[in-house]
């Protein structure tokens, strides 16, 4: 296949710094008719976008949409400041982007910084603490009983807190936004749920060492990221699969070591499939994507031994040889030899992140996330394309995405239905405003239907708007839009503007109404805004003066207007 | 989602008044004559933690069960602190003495030992698995009471046809078809002076379909609510809820059922079984939870009074615990426990299930409770007792059910 039909030769300037980073990308472009010119000197290197016939407002907008939470009046004019493709291509690149300000705001966040043999020190189980102090843990009283012994902050929900506060901090207000969207998109595709066990003290560490290094990297080493974190082997139970028979207990035993009752309960061990399956169906080939149950079968036993050290006192990854099943194994039609040990699954995990299902499977999810819900099938096709020519790189990727003319359609705009985390930051950016991520935005979002870190199925959230919409979301989703602009949400604050037409009522509107919502406002949805904020289009008092109307109560329509639900 | 909420828009707006010219197409035919029949409500109380069967419903007549239990047993019946009979195999927990009156006429019924064949002894699998109505599969995409609601007709006022009385829809729930999840009906409405009519201008002349059709959901139920008051009605003959979780949360159901308002599904909630450690006997933590759910369930049948015939409340939970008292006079995570089945058309004053002791057969991995009866087996008898989904392998698919007879 040749590179001009992917990359349009010359469209892209990509900086050196990308370069190396992507190689494969460069060997492409070395055949190239038009490389890029040699030195661009002042010139900010850009993504070159396909012709749209939009206003730059209405691009910058789109952008903002799509690669962030939304436009905040101070985003919407640094993307018009730089250019839209100059933007874009900084957001690919995301340690370019200055981001200080955020970095200094999250550094009261101690357990983000610990490693997870820290946070399981620092952070006992609340049982475990109730239980030392002679409290019973089964008593409903029991956490207030024990912080009237100990701080909030020494028990595990401070790491709950302190993570959920820094993603919405981060995408409020981080410069790097197509980096938190793609953190979103990512956590999400590898889902893992807080409530699960030792998971929620590995969460730090899995966004920060399985995730975020690999946004803007290959699948192939994202995939091998995630499989080696103890957060996916504990919520998959990987760490508990073992090959058939194995007697752990006398292993234990054979070598002096203790053996735990439960374990010693247990007898011998056995093989989870938990983790073969949902990597085959969830993370690369996808349901249809063409295994058997034998596959899964054979891929579990290419992962027995894949463990975590310790998961309640360590909680790093650890092989374990003896766990391991050394037998021949037959995947998706090859063969593994037997003898091997870990090297086992991270062949599995060439072969999947190899596989033209994988291409598709991915290709649709993004596309679905960045263009529309209902994919269009020619756009996932040449996304696939570009997956398997670069062998999974996963810039070059986006940029397929970005530089398609399906992105940049009129369908595409305002095409989607945000979804709570989408909908409440995108309400914060639009009124200028920050956060702090105190309780109140977070219980805000829980209420919406969308608690951070604890999708509980393998399939996170749902990416499509069917399962948000709701008549219980919605009402939440319109109170919040009142209680924000009412100043109702501690700690998180939004400035409105201050009322630049106190003679007209419908000038003022108009003027919010672009703030917020980038349109124009129709004829029966101005009107019944007028009404609703008690005035007609230049309401004058019997004294001739004219009342000026409400901004907060206007801004709390128009963010919980159907309008501001799309994106 | 679109179609259906294309579909549902359609039946509201257009469905009466075509049939009264004589022109509506079978399937509205149909869908009204459903809805002007009154339908039975099905309540599903989920206990999420895994409530001890063992001590909810004890089997006194067992002696290993007072062996595996040295301080956790309930007494026989007629001795201090001891289990209210039931029958001579079984009795009730003390703290659940509310309910004894509807054990003796026959509205409350149990089953023992129920559970899931193919979960698992994970809170967070197995209530998954519970609700999805699929053990093993965890990828299935909506609940065993969306399935349901899929196959059945539209109502024609469908705002609070499937409610879950909690914060988040649970998973049971979750689906294509519609369902309102509130945590009260205290707090559904919209703040502010005007702001209903304001919002409910904004969404009708929304342009995407599926927020216009959802605002006019949400806006008739917050009508309906606003207008019945329903926050306010008061509960009827003399019941008195304690002001518990449940206690609220039962009452608006009831509040619910009373309106009228074409209530088919509540899902709701209570927490706190996981007892690891001090569960108690007669008297403790256990004791406390079982009353606070006992009183809670009683004040629920007085207030609805004759109404409770067309009403049915199922009480499950995600697994049992262990036969056996652990170290620390608690137990662990185990595989069956017992179900409760109160209302309408339930046969009760009976114990289901063809209980097979607590060694031997009865003993699952030589210290569960083994399943005598599948979940599945029990929800399928309620469905077909109450909402009567023409397809019971589709809501539980790869599922042969067993005849448990919990309803007549």
């Amino acid at each position: 296949m040749a590179a001009s039909q992917t990359f349009r030769a010359g469209h892209v300037f990509f900086s050196q710094r990308m370069a190396r980073h992507f190689l494969p990308l460069t060997l492409l472009l070395v055949g190239c008719a038009s490389a890029p010119p040699a030195s661009s000197a002042a010139a900010a290197p850009s993504t070159q976008l396909p012709a749209s016939g939009w206003s730059e407002d209405k691009q910058a907008v789109h952008v903002l949409n799509r690669l962030a939470y939304g436009p905040s009046p101070a985003s919407l004019a640094e993307v018009k400041r730089m250019g839209v493709g100059v933007w874009v291509e900084s957001q690919l690149h995301p340690d370019t982007v200055e981001d200080a300000a955020v970095e200094a705001k999250l550094a009261r966040f101690h357990s983000l910084s610990m490693s997870t043999a820290e946070r399981l020190s620092t952070y006992q189980p609340e049982a475990k603490l109730a239980k030392e102090r002679g409290l019973d843990p089964a008593d409903p009283e029991m956490r207030a009983k024990l912080l009237e012994m100990l701080p909030m902050s020494a028990l595990p929900r401070q790491m709950g807190i302190e993570l959920v506060a820094a993603k919405l901090i981060r995408a409020t207000e981080s410069r790097r936004q197509l980096q938190e969207v793609l953190l979103d998109f990512w956590f999400n595709h590898f889902n893992v749920a807080a409530q699960k066990g030792a998971v929620r003290w590995m969460l730090p560490s899995y966004e920060q060492e399985a995730l975020r290094p690999h946004l803007f990297g290959s699948f192939r080493a994202l995939l091998g990221a995630v499989a080696q974190h103890p957060a996916m082997l504990f919520y998959l139970d990987n760490w508990t699969s073992t090959r058939e028979g194995f007697d752990m207990a006398g292993a234990l035993r054979s070598v002096g070591a203790t053996v735990p009752t439960k374990l010693a309960a247990v007898g011998k061990l056995g093989l989870n499939e938990n983790y073969a399956r949902e990597l085959l169906e969830l993370h690369t080939l996808g349901v249809d994507g063409g295994y058997t149950q034998a596959d899964v079968r054979e891929v579990a036993r290419c992962f027995t031994g894949w463990g975590i050290e310790k998961p309640r006192q360590v909680g790093t990854f650890a092989y374990h040889p003896r766990a391991h099943d050394t037998g021949e194994k037959h995947v998706l039609g090859h063969t593994i030899p037997a003898g091997g040990g870990m090297e086992d699954g991270e062949r599995v995990l060439d072969l999947l992140a190899e596989s033209p299902s994988t291409a598709h499977f991915l290709a649709r999810k993004l596309v679905q996330k960045f263009v529309a819900d209902e994919p269009p099938p020619a756009l996932v096709e040449r996304v696939a394309r570009t997956y398997l020519e670069t062998h999974g790189n996963l810039t070059a990727v986006y940029l397929a995405l970005f530089q398609s003319p399906e992105f940049w359609s009129d369908q595409a705009y305002n095409g989607k239905t945000k979804t709570p985390l989408e909908f409440a930051v995108s309400a914060v950016r639009a009124l200028g405003g920050t956060t702090y991520g105190d309780a109140p935005l977070i219980k805000a979002l829980d209420g919406m239907g969308e608690p951070l870190y604890r999708a509980q199925p393998p399939t996170g959230w749902p990416e499509v708007a069917t399962p948000w919409v709701n008549a219980g979301a919605l009402v939440t989703r319109i109170n919040f839009a009142l209680a924000l602009t009412a100043g109702r949400i501690p700690g998180t604050e939004v400035s409105l503007p201050p009322n630049a037409h106190p003679e007209s009522a419908g000038a003022e509107l108009d003027a919010l109404a672009r703030t917020v919502l980038h349109q124009p406002l129709s004829e029966t949805t101005r009107a019944t805004l007028l009404r609703a904020v008690g005035h007609g289009e230049n309401d004058v008092m019997p004294d001739g003066e004219t009342r000026p109307v409400d901004p907060t109560k206007v801004a709390g329509l128009l963010l919980g207007s159907p309008e501001f639900q799309r994106q | 989602m679109s179609d259906v909420l294309d579909r549902r828009f359609f039946l509201k707006s257009t469905g009466l008044a075509l049939l009264g010219l004589g022109l509506a197409p079978g399937f509205l035919q149909r869908a009204v004559a459903q809805e002007t029949r009154s339908r039975r409500t099905l309540v599903l109380l989920f206990l999420r933690g895994g409530a001890d069967g063992l001590s909810l419903v004890p089997p006194v007549g067992d002696a290993a069960y007072y062996a595996a239990r040295p301080t956790l047993a309930l007494p026989r019946p007629g001795l201090e602190g001891g289990a209210l009979r039931l029958d001579a195999a079984f009795g009730l927990h003390p703290a659940l003495s509310s309910l004894l009156p509807h054990w003796q006429d026959g509205s409350l019924a149990v089953v023992h030992a129920a559970g899931l064949h193919g979960a698992t002894r994970s809170h967070f699998d197995a209530q998954d698995f519970c609700e999805t109505g699929t053990p093993g599969q965890k990828t299935t995409p909506d609940g065993w009471l969306n399935r349901t609601l899929q196959q059945l007709p539209e109502p024609s006022a469908g705002a609070f046809r499937a409610v879950a009385l909690q914060g988040t829809l649970p998973r049971s729930l979750q689906g294509s078809a519609g369902a309102v999840a509130v945590e009260g009906l205290n707090s559904f409405h919209i703040s502010g002076k005007g702001g209903l009519d304001s919002f409910e201008a904004l969404y009708a002349g929304a342009v995407d379909q599926a927020m216009r059709s959802t605002g006019q959901e949400a806006f008739e139920a917050l009508r309906t609510a606003a207008s019945a008051e329903l926050s306010q009605s008061p509960p009827q003959n003399g019941a008195v809820y304690a002001k518990t979780p449940l206690g609220r949360r039962l009452q608006d159901t009831a509040r619910l059922v009373r309106a009228g308002v074409g209530l088919e599904v509540v899902a709701t909630e209570m927490g706190g079984w996981d007892t690891h450690v001090g569960e108690g006997a007669a008297t403790g933590q256990l004791a406390n939870r079982l009353r606070e759910l006992g009183d809670a369930l009683s004040a629920f049948a007085k207030d609805l009074g004759p109404r409770l015939a067309n009403v049915t409340v199922v009480v499950m939970t995600e697994f049992g615990r262990t036969v056996k008292e652990n170290g620390n006079r608690g137990t662990d995570h185990g595989t069956a426990s017992a179900m409760l089945a109160l209302g309408g058309g339930v046969r009760g004053g009976r114990v289901y299930g063809n209980w097979r002791g607590l060694d031997g057969p009865g003993l699952f991995e030589n210290r569960d409770l083994a399943i005598n009866v599948d979940v599945r087996s029990v929800l399928s008898e309620a469905l077909q007792a109450t909402l009567r989904p023409p397809d019971l392998g589709a809501v539980f698919p790869d599922f042969t059910r067993s005849r448990v007879g919990l309803f007549g």
